[in-house]
């Protein structure tokens, strides 16, 4: 996803002098290409995320629009105040990055382990949140985010999806992108770890159970009617995320039913149970442990169908 | 030569009128910066109130946020908006907060008021100038007690490292910060070695003394960020509210107030 999305922005940047990337010290070997053919474009603010923050700002109130890049947590915890007061609050064009979302960097630690963005992010006003789940919606993420003015978050995954290609079409920030359609259940996810959700659905379908997948690409606005859609048209929801559930993806899912008085026959959230991921290792690993792997996904999914089954 | 001084007195019965009417605190703030505004907004800015948005505007921002009430007197008292406004400041409904706010407010470039961020964007505003060539400047008015945040450290590092010719940093030195001395709480001395250590070019003057202002303020070095250390009293120009902490608090009321804008020289 890294490498799509600075392929992309480099692309961009090539055509547009006003596009600029700032690093807070990190892209070794990823960001060296862009920095070397646009110097102009290309800041290291050095290993001072607030200032970067600042400096975007100022840059972006400058008439430049500017993505800010670190991984994990770096770019988004320590300079959140600069995020919501500097640039939400002038709906600056800051467009802030963070590399390694979920468990991408899963060995290094919690300092690493990028599991509480969304929430905090999604609950700024004037911000759009975005977590692609496979190259092409980075792609387009990344395009969609410089042509909509205002500031965004960009999650981005070590892992990503790979999904079918008749489902690459009409990218559009705030609208879910169907990625298998069925009506037995609807699993809502985002980021890499939708593979887990499609290798789940897979495995269902082999069992006679078509599950609608959505990527829900951009959390922040969410799609309400696809939401809507999903609890009148299939059988109940899961939601899966990389993060915790504490205010996350399954938390947005559900508030928008409730707030819209739509009860899903079923639902149930898959995430990280409120508590620091202290055993560390591969993504892979971690989903495992965390209960948010294909296997996890497939049982949970078994479940609901059998309580659908009972109920009606 | 304008003399900002009427302009300045102005803005110091604005503020005492101001925090007494909203009942608010921060008067020994902005009385402290008056003459660094009146001076920055009456002689050394490039500003047209007419053209709030007019691109080759120099850029103020004002970090400590919490002397905004100085910053809407000086923009009011310059034309950018009717100066009945300001009687608004601090009421239910109103726009001009108690921190300093851009929304719906012509002439304030970034809303503040948490300390330790104005000079950052000033930083990627004067970087960004830089690289378009443009010939504004970015004036950034910080406080003494602000410079406690690492996040100023951060820019002040950064505009050193870059040369940012073009930004200049007026510290309102007037040594009270919100509970104590600086020197009792953090001391910054030997402060100006310390911007001299990171690369800027450092003037100190009586922050007062609108010539010396406006002196220290011309002709820029051309390859360092500039920055004044304004020797400033707390509360300047009503005795008693001078060099005070309880002033950076308290709301001027009853007889305070009467005699706070006598000694201003307004009529009661």
């Amino acid at each position: 996803m890294r490498d799509a999305f600075v392929r992309q922005l480099t692309e961009i940047a090539r055509k547009d002098a006003k596009v600029m990337l700032i690093t807070g010290d990190l892209g070794f070997g990823v960001l060296m290409k862009f920095a070397e053919e646009l110097p102009g474009q290309f800041l290291n603010a050095g290993v001072s995320e607030q200032n970067m923050t600042l400096l975007a700002t100022g840059l972006a109130l400058g008439g430049r629009t500017v993505f800010t890049y670190s991984i994990a947590n770096f770019p988004i915890l320590r300079p959140l105040e600069m995020i919501r007061n500097d640039a939400c609050y002038h709906n600056a064009n800051v467009k802030v990055v963070g590399i390694g979302g979920g468990f991408s960097y899963g060995a290094l630690g919690i300092s690493h382990h990028a599991t509480e963005d969304l929430a905090i992010l999604r609950s700024l006003p004037d911000i759009t949140v975005v977590a692609p789940c496979d190259l092409w919606e980075t792609e387009e993420a990344t395009r969609a985010l410089v042509a909509q003015p205002g500031t965004a978050y960009l999650r981005l995954d070590k892992s990503h999806a790979t999904t079918s290609e008749g489902s690459k079409r009409d990218f559009a920030l705030g609208k879910a992108r169907v990625l298998e359609e069925g009506d037995a259940l609807t699993i809502v996810s985002c980021g890499g770890i939708v593979q887990e959700v499609l290798d789940a659905t897979a495995h269902l379908r082999s069992e006679g159970h078509r599950c609608r997948v959505l990527s829900m690409h951009t959390v922040k606005p969410l799609d309400k009617e696809a939401v809507l859609r999903a609890a009148q048209e299939t059988g109940g929801i899961v939601t899966v995320e990389e993060h915790t559930l504490d205010g996350g993806l399954g938390s947005a899912v559900a508030e928008t039913l409730l707030d819209a008085g739509v009860a899903p026959r079923a639902f149930k959230r898959i995430g990280l149970r409120s508590c620091f991921s202290s055993v560390v290792g591969s993504q892979e690993y971690l989903r495992k442990v965390y209960g948010m792997d294909s296997q996890s996904i497939l049982l949970a999914a078994r479940e609901m169908l059998s309580l659908s089954t009972v109920s009606s | 030569m304008t003399d900002t001084r009427p302009l300045a007195l102005r803005i110091r019965r604005h503020v005492v009128e101001m925090t007494h009417l909203g009942n608010s605190s921060h008067v020994g703030a902005g009385l402290s910066m008056a003459d660094i505004v009146a001076v920055l907004y009456g002689r050394a800015m490039r500003v047209d109130p007419q053209r709030p948005d007019w691109p080759a505007r120099d850029r103020f921002i004002l970090s400590k946020g919490h002397a905004g009430a100085c910053v809407y007197a000086a923009l009011a008292e310059t034309g950018f908006f009717p100066v009945g406004k300001l009687k608004t400041h601090y009421q239910d409904g109103s726009d001009l907060s108690g921190h300093v706010s851009h929304k719906g407010i012509p002439g304030v470039e970034l809303s503040t008021g948490s300390l330790g961020h104005g000079l950052g964007v000033g930083a990627g505003l004067a970087y960004g100038a830089k690289l378009d060539g443009a010939d504004w400047r970015t004036y950034v008015v910080i406080s003494d007690g602000e410079c406690d945040e690492g996040s100023n450290w951060e820019a002040i590092l950064f505009a050193g490292h870059h040369q940012l010719a073009n930004l200049t940093v007026v510290v309102d030195y007037n040594k009270i910060q919100s509970l104590a001395p600086v020197d009792e709480t953090l001391r910054l001395e030997p402060f100006a070695e310390k911007w001299r250590a990171f690369g800027w070019e450092v003037r100190e003057c009586d922050g007062h003394d609108h010539g010396a202002l406006a002196d220290t303020l011309s002709t820029p070095p051309e390859d360092k960020p500039l920055v004044v250390i304004a020797h400033t009293t707390k509360g300047k120009g009503v005795s008693f509210m001078e060099n005070t902490v309880l002033w950076h608090y308290r709301s001027p009321q009853g007889d305070e107030y009467q005699a706070a804008q006598r000694e201003l020289g307004v009529e009661s």
